[in-house]
């Protein structure tokens, strides 16, 4: 029975504005959740265990405010909850990012990792293949659908049209949206969550070797022609080809 | 000064055009550039021997490059190219072999680059609400987001040498269900046009399907259109939680334009919105506005597209 881990990262709500303060983006104001993919990730791991038994492990890197999505996770139906952590680290870089966590999933005994496609802040999708890379394994990403077995049937976009891949575990895949609802939590789960232990764990960050310098607002953009009524659309066709030169 | 490699982006078997972008994005980082030109065809590197400002074109050949195996890609690449910082463009496969690659020679990367300064890498987040500068110590592998940097010319006749590589494919493709329409996908068109909940039904998406097959566009949506309607798929959306994208030009119909999707599509080259509600936020992100039901504008559209490209 395959033991299945999820990784899950605290990210801003996605619908909320954002703003820079002192060259960095202020979030004092913002409400925190799990990334969106990474719910899909999460749903696909239930399913996995649900198909094939074994347990499912949520596992997030962050200090001690990125508990509350490990609580989420928990009342979505996960078994285990784990923080990865400490103080001394600041911003990983991806090198760093990644190390930490194959230090954790090679303590944890996992077969399996599940994560979003990318994170909403970053959105760089960077983690899930690197994390394979170093581990050595096999890795999917992108995915929309997936069968479990000895391995992991995936469905996945690709040049032609959409791949179904063999994916041979140990693995790590990413996860799109795709045709998975992912549950609700019921009060019952939200009720074992608030009672469960987050399990904390540390590894060793190697030193970064990017780093941020600073954020910044995009430049504005100049205000735009307007026009009313639908016959106008006319004039417009003959701007972007005289004046966008687009068309 | 280190080397900078950049790794020639693979569509469909050929060189994409957005590599000479990538050559010159590695030149305003300074130092040697060698041009690798992952292929199954030696000849296929050809169309790099003429980019300018390239000291370098090598074809690594390997029978991993017909597949889409990130770990075969990263490692014949990692055993076939010199060390440097990396550079690949942003394309959904390229960003997995490239974080493959970095993490392979144990380097960080920094994905979506949009702007280089010396060692300072700037990349949209939060899908463009903000951006992030890095700063780079060393070597890094990094990817960059196509249409931002201009391409270099190509008068030169560079040598391309040829190195053989094999590579440790993992995962194996069991059948590819064609794409049903020969429309683009949103993620590599240059003109899109999206439908919002404006558009009334999904229905009524055939409507933006005319248009966009008049000027070779893909068809978007907003995330509310995919939410309401089943028929909508998410890969049409475009957003924070779909599609990133930077067109030539974006065509917004009946959307709105809440915060979600103005952070998937703002860096658009020109943005055209059609709303009937002249309020409506997406109004502040267009350079041509056209307050109008989709119903009166659309046809006009239409018909100007067709005459002017006849």
């Amino acid at each position: 029975m395959p033991t299945v881990a999820v990784m899950i990262k605290q990210v801003p709500d996605t619908n909320a504005k954002i703003s820079v303060q002192g060259g960095r983006v202020d979030l004092s104001s913002v409400k925190m959740e799990m990334s969106p993919y990474d719910v899909f990730a999460v749903e696909t791991a239930l399913r996995h265990k649900e198909a094939s038994g074994g347990s499912v492990t949520a596992i997030t890197v962050g200090g001690a405010g990125s508990e509350k999505i490990l609580k989420d996770a928990k009342a979505m139906g996960v078994d285990n909850i784990v923080r990865v952590w400490d103080d001394s680290w600041g911003e990983l870089d991806s090198n760093g990012l990644q190390s930490v966590l194959k230090q954790a999933i090679e303590a944890l005994g996992v077969d399996v990792v599940y994560c979003g496609k990318s994170a909403a802040d970053t959105g760089a999708g960077s983690t899930g293949p690197g994390l394979a890379e170093r581990l050595g394994w096999s890795n999917a990403s992108n995915i929309i659908g997936a069968e479990f077995g000895d391995a992991v049937i995936v469905s996945m976009p690709v040049e032609a049209g959409v791949a179904k891949i063999s994916v041979p575990l140990p693995a790590v895949i990413s996860c799109d949206k795709g045709d998975v609802k992912p549950r609700k939590a019921n009060v019952k789960g939200i009720m074992m969550a608030k009672k469960a232990q987050v399990e904390l764990m540390t590894a060793t960050a190697p030193s970064s070797t990017v780093a941020i310098a600073n954020h910044s607002m995009p430049a504005a953009k100049p205000a735009g022609k307007t026009f009313e009524g639908g016959s106008s659309a006319s004039q417009v066709v003959q701007l972007l080809r005289d004046e966008a030169n687009v068309i | 000064m280190t080397n900078k490699i950049v790794i020639a982006e693979l569509t469909k078997g050929t060189i994409n055009p957005a590599t000479a972008e990538l050559v010159s994005a590695a030149q305003s980082m300074g130092g040697e550039i060698t041009v690798v030109v992952p292929c199954t065809d030696a000849t296929t590197a050809d169309a790099a021997a003429s980019y300018d400002g390239v000291a370098k074109v090598i074809a690594v050949k390997s029978e991993v490059f017909a597949g889409n195996d990130s770990s075969g890609w990263a490692s014949a690449l990692d055993s076939a190219i010199p060390n440097g910082t990396v550079l690949c463009l942003a394309t959904a496969r390229s960003k997995d072999v490239a974080s493959r690659l970095a993490a392979r020679r144990g380097l960080s990367i920094v994905q979506d680059v949009v702007s280089i300064e010396g060692s300072n890498l700037t990349s949209p987040i939060y899908s463009g609400k903000a951006n992030q500068t890095v700063t780079a110590n060393g070597d890094v592998v990094l990817t960059v987001r196509a249409n931002v940097f201009n391409a270099v010319g190509s008068g030169s006749s560079n040598d391309v040498s040829v190195v053989d590589a094999s590579g440790d494919v993992k995962t194996a493709v069991q059948e590819v269900m064609q794409r049903a329409s020969a429309r683009l996908d949103v993620s590599e068109a240059n003109i899109i046009i999206s439908g919002g909940r404006g558009m009334g039904s999904p229905a009524n998406f055939t409507h933006l399907e005319a248009v966009a097959d008049t000027i070779g566009a893909a068809v978007g949506a907003s995330r509310a259109a995919v939410d309401t309607w089943e028929e909508i798929p998410h890969s049409m959306q475009v957003g924070q939680t779909g599609k990133t994208v930077n067109p030539n030009l974006y065509i917004a119909v009946g959307i709105s334009g809440a915060i979600q999707h103005l952070a998937g599509m703002r860096s658009s080259k020109y943005i055209v919105a059609i709303n009937k509600d002249a309020d409506a936020p997406i109004f502040q992100h267009a350079d041509y506005g056209i307050v109008a039901t989709w119903e009166e504008a659309l046809p006009v559209l239409q018909d100007s597209f067709s005459t002017l490209l006849g």
